[in-house]
């Protein structure tokens, strides 16, 4: 079996939208330093990104501040939100959003200058090439890009983080990256739950199926805490395409109806905030709705300026193309010219996620993980939601200062234990060969199966109770039992087999936070059947969770502790606000519909 | 249903090296076949990105949609250019629909809205 061996300054794990902001920085602001990017696609197209996005939905529009941001993100989850990382990553937004700028992004702007406003925290941009900008900005940084290397696990000495392990997911090459600081920034977790759509259309998601939470997963593994699980996104949207509802919803203004043709928000959720209304409680009235029969629900697109629409199909061609054809054929049997119909809207399947909500690495206002060598940044730390794109950016950039300052007091890589190397290669290379192979998707379908089930998936409306959570738990550790029966005999099945490996720990992570916070504080996101009440008397908390070195997962309650560092914030009603069920107005501002 | 490759218009990129669909994929799904076409591993993969097909310089490559979403008939090309990127999705009755997307420039950015 071939093997290559590096090493260097700093590792980046994953390069997506934080990665290759991150290799820039790294470069630019220390130039002597060896930065090494491990990507299991091509930084090209790899990630969230690779299909472009049509709007910027963490930015600082005129008027707007960090701390304005910061209300928003509270409101937002409800009171159980990192405040120190809200706000270090708002200041940064506008910063980074204006160095892609720079670099190519398309940004469309007023005649005074300003972005064109989508929302109060969202911009419009020309976003189908981001993903080659940011790549090409990588390799032209000088750091030496791992195209097609699968991460699988971090390399831990002494209590340390000092590199990483991966394959070649063509070659099979076993690659081992000694580092003195490492970032992990791979994404979020798609795919342990069955997706809304079947069989030859189960890609046809919102986020991207290649994101199979290899950083989280390795993170657990290694003992890094981690946060806030429970906090499952779930996203609102156009049924079928599975695409963002913000460009239709913002963009054109079109609002949300029932199959009465009613503005239901308004009409039957008026206690819920009506149009202002969290972005949960979209999908949650969404949900009521149907319940009530008066469902579907559409976004009503009657009455549009048809001219507009081509730009509506345009910007969904820079972002998710297949929402354009679908569009377009729902056109051609509306009637050339005739009115469009109203688009139909659902929940897709829930997603461990921090870009969107609170899951993730624990990391403190440095981006440091708990482990130390470790950093954290995008989509797979927790703590800040509603990052998206541009927070993933400013994270990487907040992580990539102070893995500088650590590189400045730090001695010389430490080399690499034999025996380290050892366990993670046979762990790595153990299905290939495997007599009697059990392909991956059989795991991958099982245990999607189960979580949708009995852990509160779109068959079961998102809903769970201890009962439910229970039978999952057991589901998944015969599942884990026989994990070792899979099978691969190339290295691009070896990634399969990789890939339900880590979204089976990720899973078994998410249960057990799901089990420990007994309330509903995140209607959809986290609906508790046996505690459909918020609790803010025992969970107005962080739920935590260490791996231990025998594999149980040992839980740990953090306190939410509001605005402490360097920054006044308007008075937040001596928290009394925050106690009532969704607040009353005073708390934050209106949320946008566009995630 | 993913993309399908059409094997007149393949001409692997010209080139050795790398075809431009090959390298993109961020599923790794595009690989060169025996005749030296492009192909997809498997369909059920697919993300639906269009990446391969925006990069593809002879625009062999074409997107449906999966059939349980949308009948075959629709299909969607589209093609990277340096400033811009120009689409052209074909309805059921044969009729295509064109559309430019603008994908790089330097600030200040003025959009033809």
């Amino acid at each position: 079996m071939n093997q290559v061996e590096l090493a260097c300054d700093v590792l980046i794990i994953g390069g997506g939208a934080a990665g290759c902001v991150a290799a820039v920085e790294a470069r630019e602001r220390a130039p002597e330093l060896s930065v090494v990017v491990m990507e299991k696609a091509h930084v090209y197209r790899s990630g969230c990104l690779a299909a472009g996005i049509s709007a910027l939905n963490a930015y600082l529009t005129t008027g707007e501040t960090a701390e304005s941001f910061l209300r928003y993100a509270i409101r937002e989850t409800i009171g159980v939100v990192r405040d120190d990382l809200t706000l270090t990553m708002a200041r940064e937004l506008n910063a980074q959003v204006k160095r892609v700028e720079d670099w190519g992004l398309p940004i469309p702007r007023d005649e005074m200058g300003a972005p064109l406003k989508r929302g109060r925290a969202s911009i419009k941009i020309f976003g189908e090439r981001i993903k080659p900008i940011l790549g090409k900005r990588a390799e032209a940084s000088g750091a030496t890009i791992l195209n097609r290397v699968n991460a699988t696990g971090l390399a831990v000495q002494d209590g340390r983080v000092v590199g990483a392990f991966g394959f070649g997911v063509r070659d099979g090459t076993f690659y081992i990256v000694r580092a003195k600081t490492v970032l992990v920034c791979t994404g979020g977790a798609a795919g342990l739950y069955r997706p809304s759509n079947p069989g030859g259309a189960a890609h046809r998601m919102w986020y991207s199926p290649f994101n199979t939470g290899a950083g989280l997963a390795m993170g657990i593994r290694a003992g890094a805490e981690m946060t806030s699980f429970e906090f499952r996104f779930i996203p609102l949207r156009i049924k079928d395409a599975m695409a963002p509802t913000g460009e239709i919803a913002q963009w054109l203004g079109a609002k949300q109806i029932n199959a009465r043709g009613e503005a239901y928000l308004e009409k039957y959720y008026e206690h819920l905030g009506g149009k202002r209304m969290l972005t949960q409680d979209r999908l949650y009235a969404t949900l009521m709705e149907h319940r009530a029969g008066r469902g579907p629900c559409y976004l009503d697109l009657r009455g549009v300026n048809p001219r507009k629409l081509d730009g509506t199909i345009a910007a969904y061609l820079s972002m998710a193309p297949s929402t354009a054809m679908i569009m377009s054929d729902e056109a051609y049997y509306a009637g050339h010219g005739g009115e469009m119909a109203p688009v139909e809207i659902t929940g897709g399947e829930p997603h461990v996620v921090g870009g969107h909500g609170l899951s993730g690495y624990w990391i403190d206002s440095a981006r440091r993980a708990t482990l130390p060598g470790l950093y954290a940044a995008g989509d797979v730390a927790g703590g800040t939601p509603k990052k998206y794109a541009s927070g993933a950016w400013a994270e990487a950039v907040l992580a990539v200062r102070a893995m500088i300052d650590e590189l400045r007091s730090q001695p010389a890589a430490t080399a690499l234990a034999p025996d380290v190397v050892e366990q993670e290669r046979t762990r790595v290379f153990a299905p290939i060969a495997q007599p009697g192979p059990v392909p991956a998707r059989d795991f991958e379908e099982r245990l999607q199966k189960v979580m949708d089930e009995y852990a509160g998936g779109i068959s079961v409306q998102y809903g769970y109770a201890e009962g439910t959570l229970r039978i999952a738990r057991l589901h998944l550790e015969r599942l884990e039992g026989e994990l070792e029966a899979l099978g691969a005999a190339t290295p691009y099945e070896l990634m399969h087999c990789h890939e339900v490996i880590d979204r089976v720990e990720v899973a078994r992570t998410l249960l057990t936070h799901m089990s420990h916070r007994r309330e509903t504080r995140w209607h959809c996101y986290q609906e508790r059947l046996d505690y459909p009440e918020r609790d803010d008397e025992h969970f107005m908390i962080f739920v935590n969770s260490v791996r231990e070195a025998d594999g149980s997962l040992r839980i740990i309650e953090r306190p939410v502790e509001r605005a402490t560092i360097d920054v006044v914030l308007p008075p937040l009603s001596d928290g009394a606000v925050i106690r009532q069920p969704f607040g009353n107005g005073t708390l934050g501002d209106s949320s946008d519909p566009k995630d | 249903m993913g993309i399908s490759v059409d094997e007149n218009l393949c001409n692997r990129c010209g080139t050795a090296d790398e075809p431009m669909c090959v390298r993109d994929c961020p599923g790794d799904l595009m690989f060169i076949k025996e005749n030296n076409k492009a192909a997809i591993t498997d369909n059920r993969e697919c993300w639906d990105c269009a990446a391969c097909v925006k990069v593809c310089p002879t625009q062999a490559i074409s997107m449906q949609l999966p059939t349980s979403l949308v009948v075959r008939g629709v299909t969607l090309k589209g093609r990277a250019l340096k400033h811009k990127t120009t689409w052209a999705i074909r309805l059921r009755d044969g009729d295509v629909h064109h559309y430019d997307t603008p994908s790089t420039g330097k600030p200040p950015f003025t959009p033809q809205l």
